[in-house]
């Protein structure tokens, strides 16, 4: 049997870097992430060697459940869904409520475009999942939880079932967790992939086997939530995070990040940048270190444009909130919001009214029809922003997208409906110049929507190769060898082809 | 698997593990591979097979395991070779083409592919 190599400690040292020197990982502290890459998520063992299961330990054994609420209170630990409501006053309300039976849930209806820290987390550590929401089932006072997590992840959902059922054979789950008197079962509810459903009460709804639509708020879910009992619900990250908060201690975890958003933010970092990935950074970072150091910048050099916190219900920044703090406050003063931790970068070949029109597609398309503010007036804000972008807008449009938009701020039924507008808005105050160049000038300063540009061949840079005219889509140049060749305005489809393909420069767009 | 009665038994259990990962890191070599979903899209799935096959065709003491996304989705499908006693060395967007070379010169010679190599994860990590 041939034999691997001895040790050789030279080959290592001193010419690669430790991770912790690297650009990517060296700003960044791992908490939700410590396990992720690290350990065989299949594999409880694993867990277990690295601390797994000592925050539930330390609870049952030592604390109370109001001790726990404390421990969570102290931390000062903000709901890393996005609104970033205080999680241990979330479970304290749930506590206080009298009715039983109560249930955990957690959100993992991860639905942002260009978001994947839920499942990242429920794929490489499904346990910091469950041994957290057990934690949070011990001091709430459930024996039961419920995981609703989409479909479409279907590693997540077949690691956590793998984890769930390791942890029962240890006892870890199931009857007189450790010996000790708490009981605590976890079921997972696969959604059918609704953006809707992760807004709670629609997810509610859907585990109830309702259709996933909200309802008003209050009253709220610690007081009546999944079939009409106290129920507590936070995201994976959330829950991710409490085992090791009681584990090290209230003042552990906020003596990371700033005083009012403490800890950790996960993002995942997609778009125009060159180390997409998912990160784990201190509260309080500038958006800089996180696109330049960690991220490593824009492709190819550009200039950064702007950057999308907070998916399509979030809002984008321009260079000039490159050195906001990101937290929960500093962001939503910026303009943007914190959301759930997607980062999406953008260079100057994207256009910002087609960007926002991207969001809101999505964003209108996810509506429920429950309440008319967001089932019409996402309707008629895409309309206004799709004749915006077709060169047929006006300057009434502007004003009515700002009209719609506070409306629905105002009246829909839930975040979805309210957040809706927070792209276009946000693009409308930082991009102001790019809507005005579209609507007065009839013009895309970033040559992308296609109704505002037109491709011509410069006569003097054409050398006749005939390449353009047997890439187009629509035959829409003519030409002969080695004479210039015109592009019939008429028939191009404005794919750009012609652009691309052509050695001499020669295809310009206006 | 026993269940847990008590805390002693899971401080127990947590201590045997860590004797036998101790023990494991520093006899064996293990070869850890990104199988999250951002692995697998850019090809893990593959590349974990290639390494399959070369371990057993040439029948080395080699431990394959996978692991979730440790971040750098972008450089996926990422391989970590740990040799006997040192920290995990990782490997970016490895294609089953280079499986045998890092096999040759990093597993049997304890060679690292430096042209190939991002960093080592540090051992406390």
């Amino acid at each position: 049997m041939p034999q691997t190599a001895p040790v050789n400690k030279e080959a290592i040292a001193p010419v690669l870097s430790s991770y912790t020197d690297l650009p990517f990982y060296s700003k960044q502290v791992r908490i939700a992430l410590k396990n992720c890459g690290i350990i065989n998520p299949k594999n409880i063992d694993e867990y277990i060697a690295r601390d797994g299961y000592r925050g539930l330990a330390k609870a049952l054994t030592e604390l109370t459940p109001d001790d726990v609420i404390s421990i969570m209170k102290d931390s000062g630990l903000r709901g890393r869904g996005g609104a970033g409501f205080a999680t241990g006053i979330k479970w304290e309300f749930c506590r206080r409520s009298r009715a039983t039976p109560k249930y955990v849930i957690c959100n993992a209806d991860e639905g942002d475009p260009g978001a994947f820290m839920d499942r990242s987390i429920l794929e490489g550590d499904p346990h910091s999942v469950i041994e957290g929401m057990t934690i949070a089932g011990y001091a709430i006072g459930a024996s039961e939880g419920y995981v609703y997590c989409r479909a479409e992840y279907p590693q997540a959902i077949a690691h956590l079932k793998t984890a769930i059922a390791q942890a029962r054979e240890y006892g870890l789950l199931g009857d007189n967790i450790l010996g000790s008197d708490f009981s605590f079962n976890l079921y997972i509810k696969e959604g059918a992939g609704a953006f809707v459903c992760g807004e709670e009460t629609a997810l509610m709804a859907s585990i109830e086997g309702r259709r996933g639509e909200p309802r008003p708020r209050p009253p709220f879910p610690a007081a009546s939530g999944l079939w009409h009992k106290p129920s507590n619900v936070n995201n994976v990250k959330s829950y991710a995070m409490s085992p090791q908060i009681v584990f090290h201690g209230a003042e552990w975890f906020n003596n990371i990040g700033t005083p009012k958003s403490p800890g950790t933010a996960i993002f995942a970092l997609t778009g125009k940048i060159n180390n997409t990935g998912l990160i784990e950074v201190p509260m309080g970072i500038r958006l800089r270190d996180i696109i330049y150091d960690i991220g490593g910048g824009i492709p190819d050099n550009k200039p950064f444009k702007a950057v999308q916190t907070g998916g399509p219900l979030g809002g984008c920044l321009p260079a000039s909130a490159l050195d906001t703090a990101v937290d929960f406050d500093s962001l939503v003063e910026a303009g943007a919001t914190m959301g759930s931790g997607g980062m999406i970068v953008v260079d100057e070949d994207t256009c910002m009214v087609e960007f926002a029109r991207y969001f809101l597609t999505f964003a209108s398309a996810e509506s429920c029809g429950k309440c008319v503010p967001c089932r019409i007036g996402g309707q008629r804000l895409l309309e206004a922003l799709t004749r915006i972008t077709e060169g047929k807008g006006t300057p009434e449009d502007l004003d009515e997208i700002v009209y719609i938009s506070n409306n629905m701020r105002e009246a829909s039924l839930c975040a979805l409906g309210q957040l809706t507008p927070g792209p276009v808005i946000a693009s409308l105050r930082f991009f102001q110049e790019e809507f005005a160049a579209h609507v007065y000038d009839k013009r895309c300063p970033a040559k992308v929507c296609k109704g505002l540009i037109t491709y011509t061949i410069i006569a003097d840079k054409c050398e006749g190769c005939m390449v353009c005219m047997r890439n187009c889509s629509s035959n829409a140049i003519s030409g002969s060898k080695r004479q210039p060749h015109v592009i019939d305005i008429e028939r191009c489809s404005r794919c750009g082809i012609c652009a691309t393909v052509c050695k001499f420069d020669a295809v310009m767009v206006e | 698997m026993p269940r847990l009665n008590s805390v002693e038994d899971l401080t127990q259990l947590r201590g045997s593990l860590q004797e036998q990962n101790a023990a494991q890191r520093a006899s064996q070599v293990i070869i850890t591979i990104g199988m999250g979903t951002c692995g697998l899209a850019a090809g893990a799935g593959e590349t974990y097979q290639a390494f399959q096959r070369e371990i057993e065709k040439r029948n080395l003491p080699v431990t394959l395991r996978s692991v979730g996304c440790i971040g750098m989705c972008v450089m996926e499908p990422l391989v970590d070779i740990q040799l006997a006693g040192q920290p995990r060395v990782t490997y970016v967007n490895v294609r089953p083409p280079q499986v045998s070379r890092i096999i040759d010169e990093h597993v049997l010679q304890g060679q690292v592919i430096h042209e190939w190599a991002i960093g080592f994860v540090p051992v406390d990590w």
